[in-house]
């Protein structure tokens, strides 16, 4: 049946569905690193970034929808983080991206 | 003989500026609508940013205004006014040599934001609401219970053409944050979720406070108008907003929702307005003579203001401003009657 093309198919809702995520890994995230909660969505960090210069990556996006628990597709997006680590010098919070990047990384790892 | 000042309005702008007129030996009277003096932050519990009981701010001024036994007319309205003093409903007249208008503001009334179900769902409570709650000593849901996932609206009938107030209320951001932050000192296990449209932390203290909420207090920011609440089956409110930084629309379930209602200008601002050719401006608010060194001063000689009645003001901003309009309104009597 699931080969067969019928000619149409059925979106998934958009939406960002907080109650029925899995908010543990963004949790454990943020107790990790408070200071991620401390962003104020300038979007310097990807002005700034090398890899969003080049590709399609946006770290403030990025972080955003992981804290809400949308995880998909995420840690393939981090690979293209560098480290350069020049979003670090500009975050107007202090926020230490690139330790938050690894962090990531490491808490998405088996997504 | 004592010059004499009508000031109507007897909450904090009314109440410091009669206390300064009362120190400069003149005779100030007070027209408040209620039965008591001290306004709407009667209701207030605790003080943004320092978290000071609103009634170590109020009460003392409130004793001052009895102990120098300031003349107070209270539970009347005044229904015109003039430079030479005020007329009453009851078509009393109060004779004067200079009136001050602290009419202060009207709280907008949240019903009218339909689509958030305030008086319709029996968990959606306003700011004010909450304060309330906090003053009673308990913030609970309606049945009883402890809220564990709770969002705050802002700009709730701010910046809002659908009802016709398009100005910012300035201090709801705030309010805001202090809330959030007292809800998560009452229930450290809850959710608090914040949904701003911008967040305007203008006061000294404001921003440092705001990251304390964010990092230290973990309450969540999500920069989006909720567009509309339903009540779920199990009394738990459903809203839904976009999370305009992952550019997604976003939905959750919460046991309680609480509206930032703004601040409006009275609704008599036109009438009492009219009575003395004063303006009005665009958001409903009088219109000082101008906004730098004129800004208690009215277009009319002689009749002055103080307070919220020409802006949406902090309590700090009205204080402040209130010690102003006394020595506008003291060295207007002096130039006028040429005494010292």
């Amino acid at each position: 049946m699931r080969n067969i093309n019928f000619g149409y198919g059925i979106s998934r809702p958009r939406a960002i569905d907080i109650d029925n995520n899995d908010l543990r890994k963004s949790n454990a995230i943020i107790a990790e690193m408070p200071e991620l909660q401390a962003c104020i969505g300038c979007g310097s960090c990807t002005a700034s970034c090398t890899a969003g210069n080049l590709t399609e990556f946006n770290f403030r996006r990025l972080h955003t929808a992981v804290r809400r628990g949308e995880y998909k597709g995420a840690y393939e997006d981090i690979n293209k983080c560098m480290l350069c680590g020049k979003c670090r010098l500009v975050c107007p919070r202090g926020i230490n991206t690139r330790a938050l990047i690894m962090l990531i990384k490491r808490k998405l790892g088996d997504f | 003989m004592a010059k004499r000042v009508v000031i109507v309005g007897g909450g904090p702008a009314g109440m410091q500026t009669a206390l300064e007129l009362k120190a400069r030996g003149i005779e100030p009277i007070i027209v408040e609508r209620d039965v008591e003096l001290g306004g709407k932050v009667r209701d207030w519990h605790k003080l943004f940013p320092s978290f000071t009981p609103a009634s170590d701010v109020l009460d003392p001024i409130i004793r001052g205004v009895k102990s120098a036994k300031i003349r107070c007319f209270l539970g009347q309205e005044v229904r015109a006014i003039a430079p030479d003093g005020v007329t009453l409903r009851s078509e009393e007249r109060i004779h004067a040599d200079a009136v001050v208008v602290a009419t202060g503001f009207t709280l907008f009334d949240a019903h009218r934001k339909q689509e958030y179900g305030y008086g319709l769902y029996s968990n959606v409570i306003t700011s004010v609401d909450l304060e309330r709650m906090m003053n009673n000593g308990r913030v609970t849901l309606a049945d009883g219970s402890e809220p564990r996932r709770i969002a705050i609206l802002h700009c709730v009938g701010s910046r809002d053409e659908k009802v016709c107030q398009r100005h910012c209320s300035k201090v709801c951001c705030i309010t805001g944050v202090k809330q959030a932050i007292e809800l998560k000192q009452m229930f450290p296990t809850a959710d608090v979720f914040n949904f701003y449209m911008d967040i305007r932390m203008f006061g000294a203290g404001y921003e440092e406070l705001y990251r304390e909420a964010q990092q230290r207090y973990n309450v969540h920011f999500v920069r989006g108008r909720i567009s509309e609440a339903a009540q779920t089956i199990n009394d738990r409110i459903q809203i839904k907003a976009e999370d305009t930084l992952t550019g997604r629309p976003l939905r959750m379930t919460v046991d309680m929702l609480v509206l930032l209602v703004g601040m409006n200008g009275n609704r008599d601002n036109e009438s009492l307005a009219a009575s003395a050719s004063l303006n009005i401006a665009p958001n409903g608010f009088f219109e000082p003579k101008d906004s730098f060194r004129g800004a208690v001063c009215s277009q009319r000689e002689g009749i002055f203001f103080a307070g919220a009645a020409t802006a949406p003001k902090s309590l700090a901003d009205t204080l402040a401003e209130a010690s102003m309009t006394a020595s506008t309104v003291a060295e207007y009597l002096n130039h006028k009657y040429n005494t010292r």
